[in-house]
């Protein structure tokens, strides 16, 4: 991401890598699409910069005024297998299948 | 290794919470279920749920927190740390990044002459564990359970105070001990529910800053990760000799070769994209609900080999054996609280105790065993109502039916033979059918009195009590 002044850009190659990270195909067309609506999110939440946050410490949840809900150490209702698996794709043996994640030792 | 090098290590422990009920839902984190029957839509990252926090997991980091000595995070809040893995079906895992709950402790290692070193925590957090993939030996697919996500993970985080491998084993050994003691963990290796990584670099001694650093993962047990690491020292260390450059990345501790070997994956740096959950509201750490830890913390090792010296008057080796687990010191005490001979109970403890539990493979809860029984039983051998034989035997039938020692001993009619009159035509006729011993002892050679117990005790059934049976030889031989 280039830094000109205060205006942060988005470039093609930042689109190729937050698509990769979110594990999306995109085709040319779709980054310069994406390009441009993205530098469009973030050009408007710039104006954000203009509010004076000196002394405002960060805030991690809007709901500030709710804290600490817990739930006891008490167990609840699980699924059955069944229903655990009835949308996965793949299944073998009650386990979830998936294309093998690591290569051959 | 040449002592041209420092070595630097810092390790990661990842230790699993005993709650019944995983971190942010009520599944079950019992260890060993059929795959996939400990998981709910929370758990599984179903869209439209919401995690909610197990109190019990924060408490117990708390306790934790103050057993390493750390500061304690005042405003708890977690961090998403996104990535893509089917063992963790949301695609992020909940955890905590710049402000973890604990941060700033130690762990005091004692070295075997008894020097302490302490190794700085950096930090301990809360997050959540992620399921266990199996992979198939032949076909190109990975098998998915996911009764472990969401099992709460408590991650421990050691500055790189660390110089030897050796050290790094200790610091487990005690930091484990400190976890088991706290019972907010039962640390099974076998089970993952202790886990560790380690990294290790060497400089130059004397040298500013770090060398590269090699992480190492598989390592399956404390001996693994010494090993593992003394290897890479050396490893290291031949190719910083032949000059060449340490390459940063991830290896592997083969346990069966005993090397450790490059994942050869492409090291990018990783892009988590942390950011505060919002799923979760904020915590506070109340002053209070830390003084109720405060004051819920068992006594700790090192207060406890202290007191164990002053009180019971035993020696350093000793103590270090009987407080090295809080069960096995719990069940000294007790035992100790019926039979006021502490170093009598020690050997019993560290002899016939231990070795039962070796043999049976189980920790001294699973003897079953009530100190009262043992108490009772190692008070019939100090009186010599019964022989040290006789009473390794009654120890045994004890592990075995839970029966009471004094009944065990009745119904084996083990009662030790103390009566003269009962000893004498045994002690006669003995002396009758071993004419060389008894010659033997005569010219002197006192070790033949020996044998010549050892036959009363074996015509008597190991019965007869060994020291008069001594003394009445002694008598008719002198």
């Amino acid at each position: 991401m280039e830094n000109t002044g205060r205006k942060k850009v988005i470039t093609e190659d930042d689109v190729r890598y937050v698509a990769r990270l979110s594990r999306l195909r995109l085709d040319e067309k779709d980054v310069t699409m994406f390009r441009g609506q993205l530098s469009a999110i973030l050009e408007y939440i710039e104006q954000l910069n203009e509010v004076d946050t000196e002394g405002v410490p960060p805030t991690s949840h809007v709901l500030s005024s709710m804290k600490n809900v817990f739930r006891e150490d008490e167990p609840g209702v699980s699924l059955s297998p069944e229903e655990a698996l009835s949308n996965a794709p793949e299944k073998k043996d009650g386990f979830f299948k998936v294309p093998r994640i690591i290569k051959e030792a | 290794m040449s002592n041209k090098y420092e070595t630097v290590i810092g390790l990661e422990v990842h230790v699993q919470l005993a709650t019944k009920t995983k971190v942010f839902c009520g599944c079950s984190t019992a260890f060993g279920a059929r795959p996939n029957t400990q998981v709910c839509p929370v758990c599984l990252g179903l869209p439209g749920v919401l995690p909610v926090l197990n109190r019990k997991a924060f408490k117990y980091v708390i306790k934790v927190a103050l057993a390493l000595g750390c500061d304690i995070q005042k405003t708890v809040k977690f961090d998403r740390k996104n990535y893509y893995y089917p063992d963790l079906p949301k695609n992020y895992q909940i955890s905590q990044h710049d402000m973890p709950l604990a941060y700033d402790g130690k762990v005091t290692i004692v070295a075997e002459d008894g020097n302490t070193t302490d190794i700085r925590v950096t930090r301990a957090h809360l997050e959540e564990d992620a399921g266990k993939l199996l992979h198939d030996p032949g076909l190109p697919f990975s098998y998915v359970d996911l009764n472990r996500t969401g099992t709460p993970l408590l991650e421990i985080v050691s500055e790189p105070d660390i110089r030897t491998p050796e050290e790094a084993h200790r610091y487990l050994v005690t930091l484990k001990q400190i976890i088991k003691y706290l019972e907010v963990s039962d640390c099974n290796m076998e089970e993952g529910s202790l886990r560790c990584d380690a990294n290790i670099s060497l400089r130059e001694k004397g040298a500013p800053g770090f060398g590269s650093k090699v992480e190492i993962k598989n390592l399956n047990s404390f001996k693994a990760v010494r090993d593992a690491l003394a290897f890479e020292e050396e490893r290291q260390a031949g190719l910083l000799d032949d000059g060449e450059k340490i390459v940063q990345e991830t290896r592997l501790w083969d346990e069966k070769k005993n090397v450790t070997v490059s994942m050869r994956v492409k090291e990018e740096a990783q892009d988590y994209r942390y950011f505060p959950e919002p799923d979760l509201v904020p915590f506070e750490v109340r002053a209070d609900l830390v003084e109720e830890m405060r004051a819920s913390m068992p006594e700790m090792p090192r207060e406890r080999a202290l007191r164990f010296s002053r009180q019971y008057k035993l020696g350093e080796k000793d103590v270090e054996v009987l407080i090295s687990e809080k069960d096995i010191a719990d069940f000294f005490e007790q035992v100790a609280g019926c039979f006021d001979k502490p170093r009598v109970v020690c050997n019993w403890i560290k002899g016939e105790i231990m070795r039962h539990m070796n043999e049976r493979g189980t920790d001294i809860r699973g003897l079953n065993l009530k100190p009262g029984d043992l108490a009772k039983l190692i008070k019939m051998v100090d009186d010599e109502f019964i022989s040290g034989i006789s009473g390794k035997d009654v120890l045994e039938a004890c592990i075995e039916t839970g029966k009471d020692p004094a009944a065990i001993v009745r119904k084996k009619g083990l009662e030790q033979v103390s009566d003269e009159g009962a000893l004498e035509g045994i002690v006669e006729k003995v002396i009758a059918e071993n004419e060389r011993s008894v010659t033997d002892y005569k010219s002197g050679k006192t070790a033949a009195l020996s044998f010549l117990v050892g036959q009363v005790m074996k015509a008597t059934k190991g019965k007869a009590n060994p020291k008069l049976a001594g003394e009445m030889l002694r008598r008719k031989l002198g």
